[in-house]
């Protein structure tokens, strides 16, 4: 324990007394959050509206295709955030900031969520359309190998404590689960070429009517403005625990 | 002296090191031969092997197999290293970091090869698979390479950790996927060639490079105290 507290202390972020507590080190001022809740929450209501008014139902499949209004702009979001937890591990590693590790680590919380459920909600839509709630499709397997990596790197956050070696050891995981899923996805794409290629439900955006099309488009607005605002709480309770466990630390060694 | 020759001179002694100290416990090598030679013939009980389905399933166990010793040993080559606080002393030496991840992944490669020396004909003779010839040698040079190069990083990563024996295999399975499968499909073509297959060798040495080059520049973050 004692280690781990004096790697917090001597941290090379800038100290928790020279910050002020409430809006510095949050990504957005408090009303910037406010008006991004506010915006979250309107387009999510019109995409949800959307997605059950304003879309026709599919000819084939019927009411169960407008699960994809939600599925892929889960599965969108979720690899935006592995994408940000890539971009922010190289960053921690390049600077020494623990600002990009808090970063990273948001990413990587929120992006597990978003892979489950995106995983759950496809296998939801599988069932009823392939008679199966799981197939060993390219795209499919990447996701759950994807979502092992990263709870791999929720796990090594959580034995490591936020400690500064814990921060590194994580980064390069970062980056190296990140560049490890086009090979993955080329593996299991030659893998699996022997198999009758299954019908996704992107394949069939080319002949889609433009009122799918643009319901889409409002529902990957929607997620996507809902994961910026939800990155902005995760960062900041990631910056409250550093501080708090510091202070703590602080606290202890004053005696 | 040129920077080349310090660069081999350091990585040769810390290989060196880690070699004689092996050959004095054999505590890595044997488990792991052991370790590699059971799971050979446990999955040969869990998949009921016969003559029409040998193909398909031989060459996946023979790399399971291996996959599952090599994490046995490379968690050890790195623990090993913590538990006297010998990595500190390592650190501290003016030896470049670089040089520190060559030994530790020749090492790792020479104590997987001993075993896969060992495994593949004893795999052969009770699969009766025909493995033991020249063809096999990229497969397994290549496809030990990548369970190596990532596996020497993460072993420094979960060395420092609690419960490194548990985490080592979570966080190494899932990224070693590509080598699994492209190993597996390399041995299952050349056991029973078939007309058209995709680049597999190709596809495990691109692997190999982009990991070896990731391995060779972030292991210094790992280690640094």
């Amino acid at each position: 324990m004692q280690t781990v507290d004096r790697d917090l202390v001597s941290s090379r972020a800038p100290s928790a007394r020279s910050r002020a507590p409430t809006t510095r080190g949050t990504l957005l001022g408090r009303y910037g959050e406010l008006a991004l809740a506010g915006a979250t929450a309107l387009v999510m209501l019109l995409a949800i509206g959307m997605a059950f008014f304003y879309a026709p139902p599919e000819a084939v499949q019927g009411n169960v295709q407008r699960i994809e209004y939600i599925h892929v702009p889960i599965a969108w979001t979720a690899f935006l955030a592995f994408f940000i937890v890539f971009v922010a591990s190289a960053l921690y590693l390049w600077r020494k900031d623990e600002r990009w590790d808090w970063l990273a680590r948001s990413g990587a919380e929120i992006g597990t969520i978003f892979t489950t459920l995106a995983l759950i909600t496809g296998s939801l839509w599988g069932r009823p359309v392939w008679g199966a709630w799981w197939a060993w499709d390219a795209r499919m397997t990447t996701t759950l190998i994807l979502w092992f990596i990263y709870v791999g790197y929720l796990l090594l956050r959580s034995y490591t404590g936020r400690s500064a070696a814990g921060a590194r050891a994580a980064a390069v995981l970062g980056i190296v689960g990140f560049v490890d899923v086009p090979i993955d996805y080329l593996s299991v794409t030659w893998w699996r070429t022997l198999h009758p290629a299954l019908q996704l439900p992107l394949g069939q955006q080319a002949q889609a009517p433009a009122s799918v099309v643009v319901t889409l488009m409002v529902a990957l607005a929607a997620f996507t403005l809902l994961f910026g605002y939800l990155l902005l709480l995760v960062y900041r309770l990631q910056r409250l625990q550093s501080e708090a466990l510091r202070l703590r630390a602080r606290a202890e060694l004053d005696g | 002296m040129s920077n080349t020759r310090l660069f081999w001179e350091q990585t040769l002694a810390i290989l060196w090191k880690d070699v004689r100290c092996e050959l004095r416990t054999r505590q890595i090598w044997l488990a792991m031969g052991m370790f590699a030679l059971l799971t050979l013939v446990v999955f040969n009980f869990a998949f009921d092997l016969r003559v029409d389905n040998q193909t398909a399933v031989a060459p996946g166990a023979l790399w399971i197999a291996f996959v599952f010793a090599s994490t046995l040993g490379l968690g050890r080559t790195m623990a090993a290293e913590q538990e006297q606080g010998a990595m500190d002393r390592l650190l501290l030496c003016p030896v470049d970091r670089k040089a520190i991840f060559a030994a530790k992944l020749l090492g790792n490669l020479v104590f997987i090869g001993a075993v896969e020396v060992v495994a593949v004909p004893v795999f052969a003779a009770i699969y009766n698979v025909p493995v033991v010839t020249v063809a096999v040698l990229p497969i397994l040079a290549l496809g030990t390479l990548g369970i190596a190069s990532l596996g020497t990083l993460f072993a420094a990563i979960t060395a420092n950790t609690r419960a490194r024996e548990v985490l080592l295999p979570i966080l190494v399975f899932p990224l070693l996927v590509p080598v699994v499968i492209g190993a597996v499909k390399a041995t299952q073509g050349m056991i029973d060639p078939a007309g058209g297959e995709p680049p597999w060798l190709g596809l495990i040495a691109a692997f190999d490079v982009i990991f070896l080059s990731i391995a060779a520049v972030t292991f210094r973050y790992v280690i640094e105290e």
